[in-house]
């Protein structure tokens, strides 16, 4: 009961719900995205990308910039359009590109942090970017509506290109020679991956992204087997981790970010075992 | 006029020729095989029919109102496709994609013409089934579906017996046989298997060092074509 009333009461705070609302759309957006990501083996996109968002925040700080949304999303949406382009033919190949640009951006961020520190507490900055911070509490309302809005563009584009993003995943070859203009749509899958990394960022952080990209896409793939299924599943999935993870991190007061991850885990390993004794039985 | 014709064609990538002076054509109801070497550039003229590569010199013309993008294609499996979880009916709906336009969801149509093309192939009663645990014939018929969404007029075919066993590949190649007398559907077909080449096509592409292009009784009878087939059956024994 006291567990009950407790939460009751945190749940009558704006900023509790305010997390609520940005941590269920970000669990959303990015367990659809997922699907696909993992399926055209980019499971590493989310941990790249996240890693220019964190160098593309070092020079908006440096800079001294107050509003770092702007400049971090362009940079984030250049790189994923390099990133996913390089998928056909480039010299350098998919898995590599990813890691050359997630690593260097690391590095250049943290250097720059280190050479024009503004604040004092460097380490302490760092940390949360890479982490995730408490700052999915301290939301303020703006930050809210423009989470909202660009999860909702963000889910309204997966959904009315839904048939093209299967098309062009299962087979872009094909997609291509019958004339689907697979470009466009690898395009605009990377537009809506660097957005909902860089609002992402905020609640679990750059170094825990992929978890949240991945895990409900894998889950849901240790038992369902339609695309329609899966990506059903992974969103249902993703969204029921996220909220036992903010829940928990409140009450228990654990850092937001790990928490939501450690659901995954746990979600991955019940589907996994489901997935075992289910297939036993076909 | 003919479906499609190639005048002086040369392929290659990034400029640099590795085939040139093709020079065929193919008609409304023809069934094609382009046979070659290993390496001979099968498979690039394969991607440049299908408009996925420029041809370096030379022109690819489609007539009797084909439009470009009308073309079926059945790929070569790749690996991310091994498993995948998708089902049967969402896989053979894809090839419908291309006459959605700008339209988000399939229509009615659509779908009745996934159920047909399905029906055609014998895989209706799958329609719910996850592809990646097909068996590898089904699998081909699955995509032989999804063409058939696509195009009416034209399929281009990338040695779609790989990996399947011989029972399987003789079911799909009668398919094949009756989707070309049948339906007239066009057929171009890449592939190693030359005895069921000249048993099945009307019509030989040979790409290698010495190009030629005629019906398979001037195959036979040409130089190119007397090696070639000893070849292949020399191969064939010492398996």
């Amino acid at each position: 009961m006291n567990l009950i009333d407790k939460l009751a009461l945190y749940l009558q705070y704006p900023f509790v719900q305010y997390a609520l609302i940005v941590g269920i759309l970000i669990a959303l957006c990015s367990s659809l995205l997922g699907v696909t990501l993992v399926l055209k083996r980019f499971s590493f996109i989310g941990d790249g990308l996240s890693h220019v968002a964190f160098g593309a925040m070092a020079v908006a700080a440096v800079l001294n910039l107050t509003n770092d949304m702007p400049l971090v999303l362009l940079i984030t949406l250049i790189a994923a359009v390099l990133l996913l382009r390089t998928g056909q033919n480039t010299k350098i190949h998919g898995d590599a590109a990813i890691a050359m640009i997630s690593v260097s951006s690391l590095a250049i961020g943290y250097l720059l942090m280190n050479l024009f520190a503004t604040s004092a507490n460097l380490s302490g900055d760092v940390c949360s970017t890479l982490f995730g911070s408490t700052s999915i509490l301290t939301l303020t309302q703006t930050e809210v509506w423009l989470c909202v809005i660009l999860s909702v563009l963000a889910i309204a584009a997966f959904v009315l290109f839904y048939n093209k993003i299967f098309a062009v995943t299962f087979d872009e070859t094909f997609a291509r020679a019958t004339g689907t203009r697979a470009g466009m749509y690898n395009l605009i899958l990377s537009v809506i991956v660097a957005v909902i990394i860089v609002l992402a960022m905020n609640l679990v952080g750059s170094l825990l992204i992929s978890a949240l990209v991945i895990f409900p896409a894998l889950s849901a793939m240790r038992v369902f087997k339609t695309f329609k299924s899966v990506t059903v599943c992974s969103a249902i999935v993703s969204v029921l981790c996220a909220l036992l993870g903010i829940l928990v991190s409140i009450l228990a007061g654990t850092p937001v970010g790990s928490t939501i991850v450690a659901a995954d885990i746990l979600g991955f390993i019940l589907f996994t075992i489901i997935g075992k004794i289910g297939g036993k039985y076909q | 006029m003919a479906l499609l014709t190639c005048t002086d064609l040369a392929l290659g990538y990034d400029g640099q020729e590795i085939l040139r002076g093709l020079n065929f054509s193919v008609a409304q109801g023809d069934y094609l095989c382009i046979v070659g070497e290993n390496g001979s550039g099968k498979s690039t003229l394969m991607k440049t029919l299908l408009g996925l590569m420029a041809p370096v010199s030379g022109e690819i013309l489609t007539g009797d109102g084909l439009m470009p993008n009308q073309i079926g294609y059945l790929p070569q499996q790749t690996a991310v496709q091994r498993d995948f979880p998708a089902s049967v009916q969402e896989i053979v709906l894809s090839g419908c994609l291309s006459r959605c336009g700008l339209r988000p969801f399939y229509s009615r149509q659509n779908k009745a013409s996934a159920k047909a093309a399905m029906e055609k192939l014998h895989i209706a009663h799958l329609s719910r089934r996850c592809y990646r645990e097909l068996s590898g014939g089904q699998q081909q018929r699955v995509l032989l579906a999804r063409a058939l969404c696509a195009t009416q007029a034209l399929l281009l075919l990338d040695e779609p017996v790989t990996g399947l066993d011989p029972a399987a590949a003789a079911d799909f190649y009668r398919m094949v046989n009756e989707l070309n007398h049948a339906d007239k559907i066009t057929i171009i077909m890449v592939s190693h298997d030359i005895r069921t080449a000249l048993a099945n096509a009307s019509h030989i592409l040979h790409i290698g060092d010495t190009v030629f292009f005629g019906t398979v009784q001037e195959y036979l009878g040409s130089r190119v074509g007397q090696i070639f087939t000893q070849q292949g059956g020399m191969q064939d024994e010492s398996y």
